[in-house]
């Protein structure tokens, strides 16, 4: 899972093309850190289809926000560009962010 | 045949870890089961002061490491799993396991903890993640500079108020009594605090916002009168966390164990109504939930499971 910044995500994410996970989290956010190993995992599995990146949005609160991202965890599907369905708190789990990639595959 | 471990626990909070904690280092084969995070609901506090004896300047996460690092020690392993079903008909266990699993136990302790009681309000769920918290540690930095609402008037909504001081521009809690409950030592330090306001009398009628929090309307309980509130120009939205209690985490267990308004009811010795049940920590009724008492939990019912076993097997 590569590492994004605010300095990247335009050129990474919104001008690239195909599907694109995005995983917001924080220094400070245990549930996040709870979450990230099953990321890393589905990154794996989904390898070639799915682009996965990784977002400190302690460092990018701007561009958060921008996403309309205000509560961690959250992970954003994106088509082209386009943010296509996301997952926040409870409802970011390994089965459901899973099951929101083959929903769109 | 496959594997029948002495104890399954359910939850990996501090009750939970501490019931590990015991179990393993009476030499009893121990399986910790969680979900999520590890650590319950105490990880996404950032100062503990009140565990006695804990680590110096603990917050929840460092002292859930600690806990961790001493069920490893004694050999209590943590599963990361989720549980689907339980069946406790008969004298073994079964557990039904989120990858359809089954996994046997001699014995189980409950510790599956409690959650952040929503306020109900029509456009919460929508707006969660979006303006809407009950994380103050997961979402506080996000709303630096800006203003945030607490909901809620105990010892929790007061001390995460104090909390996001450090990064929003003003707290204003929001509480439905015309006074705290919260312990007298937490109040003061609010009363002192001049980034925080109050709004006595009132609850949260509805959350509106396209896509972010943008509006919140509240209702005054005692003149009936709303007030609605915009985001301030500047930012377009505000924050808004809500601490007004928990509800236990037993779907699982509904008709099949006593509970009394959804806490599973046991005795001084941690045993339900189930012979070979038992439960711990915030999941059952009692008076008190800290960290301190789940851990007193976990213990007795870890030394309890022993009992259990050595009298029926």
């Amino acid at each position: 899972m590569q590492i994004l910044d605010k300095d990247t995500f335009e050129a990474e994410v919104i001008n690239a093309k195909g599907y694109i996970l995005v995983d917001y989290f924080s220094d400070g956010c245990e549930p996040c850190k709870a979450l990230m190993p099953a990321v890393e995992d589905l990154s794996v599995e989904f390898e070639g289809k799915v682009k996965f990146y990784k977002l400190n949005t302690t460092k990018a609160r701007r561009l958060a926000i921008s996403q309309r991202v205000m509560g961690l965890p959250t992970i954003l599907l994106y088509k082209d560009g386009v943010k296509v369905d996301e997952l926040t708190k409870d409802d970011a789990t390994k089965e459901n962010i899973k099951e929101m990639i083959e929903k769109v595959l | 045949m496959s594997k029948i471990y002495d104890v399954a626990i359910i939850g990996a909070g501090p009750a939970g870890l501490a019931s590990g904690l015991y179990g393993a280092r009476a030499k009893m084969d121990v399986v910790i089961l969680e979900k999520g995070a590890t650590g319950g609901q105490i990880v996404t506090t950032d100062e503990v002061a009140n565990y006695p004896g804990g680590i110096h300047e603990a917050t929840g996460p460092t002292l859930v490491a600690r806990m961790v690092e001493q069920c490893d020690e004694f050999g209590a392993t943590i599963m990361k799993m989720g549980v689907k079903e339980v069946n406790f008909e008969n004298k073994i266990k079964e557990l039904t396991l989120d990858d359809g699993s089954i996994l046997k136990a001699k014995t189980v302790i409950i510790a599956t903890g409690a959650k952040p009681r929503k306020a109900g309000a029509p456009g919460e769920d929508e707006l969660t993640g979006k303006g809407v918290s009950y994380c103050a540690t997961c979402d506080a930095d996000f709303f630096t500079d800006m203003e945030v609402y607490c909901i809620g008037g105990g010892d929790t909504a007061v001390e995460e108020a104090i909390y996001l001081t450090k990064f929003a521009s003003k707290v204003t809690i929001v509480h439905r009594r015309d006074e705290l409950r919260a312990a007298k030592s937490i109040r003061e330090k609010a009363f002192n605090n001049e980034k925080i306001d109050f709004i006595w009398d009132s609850v949260i009628k509805e959350i509106n916002g396209d896509g972010i929090v943008e509006q919140m309307i509240l209702t005054n309980k005692k003149t009936g009168e709303d007030m609605v509130i915009d985001a301030p120009e500047e930012f377009g939205t505000f924050g808004i966390f809500v601490f007004i209690g928990f509800i236990p985490n037993t779907d699982l267990f509904t008709d099949k164990i006593d509970l009394d308004r959804g806490y599973i009811v046991t005795d001084n010795d941690m045993k339900t109504n189930i012979e070979g049940v038992f439960a711990a920590g915030d999941v059952r009724v009692k008076s008190l939930r800290q960290v301190v008492t789940a851990t007193a939990d976990g213990a007795i019912a870890a030394v309890q499971a022993e009992h259990y076993i050595s009298n029926n097997y």
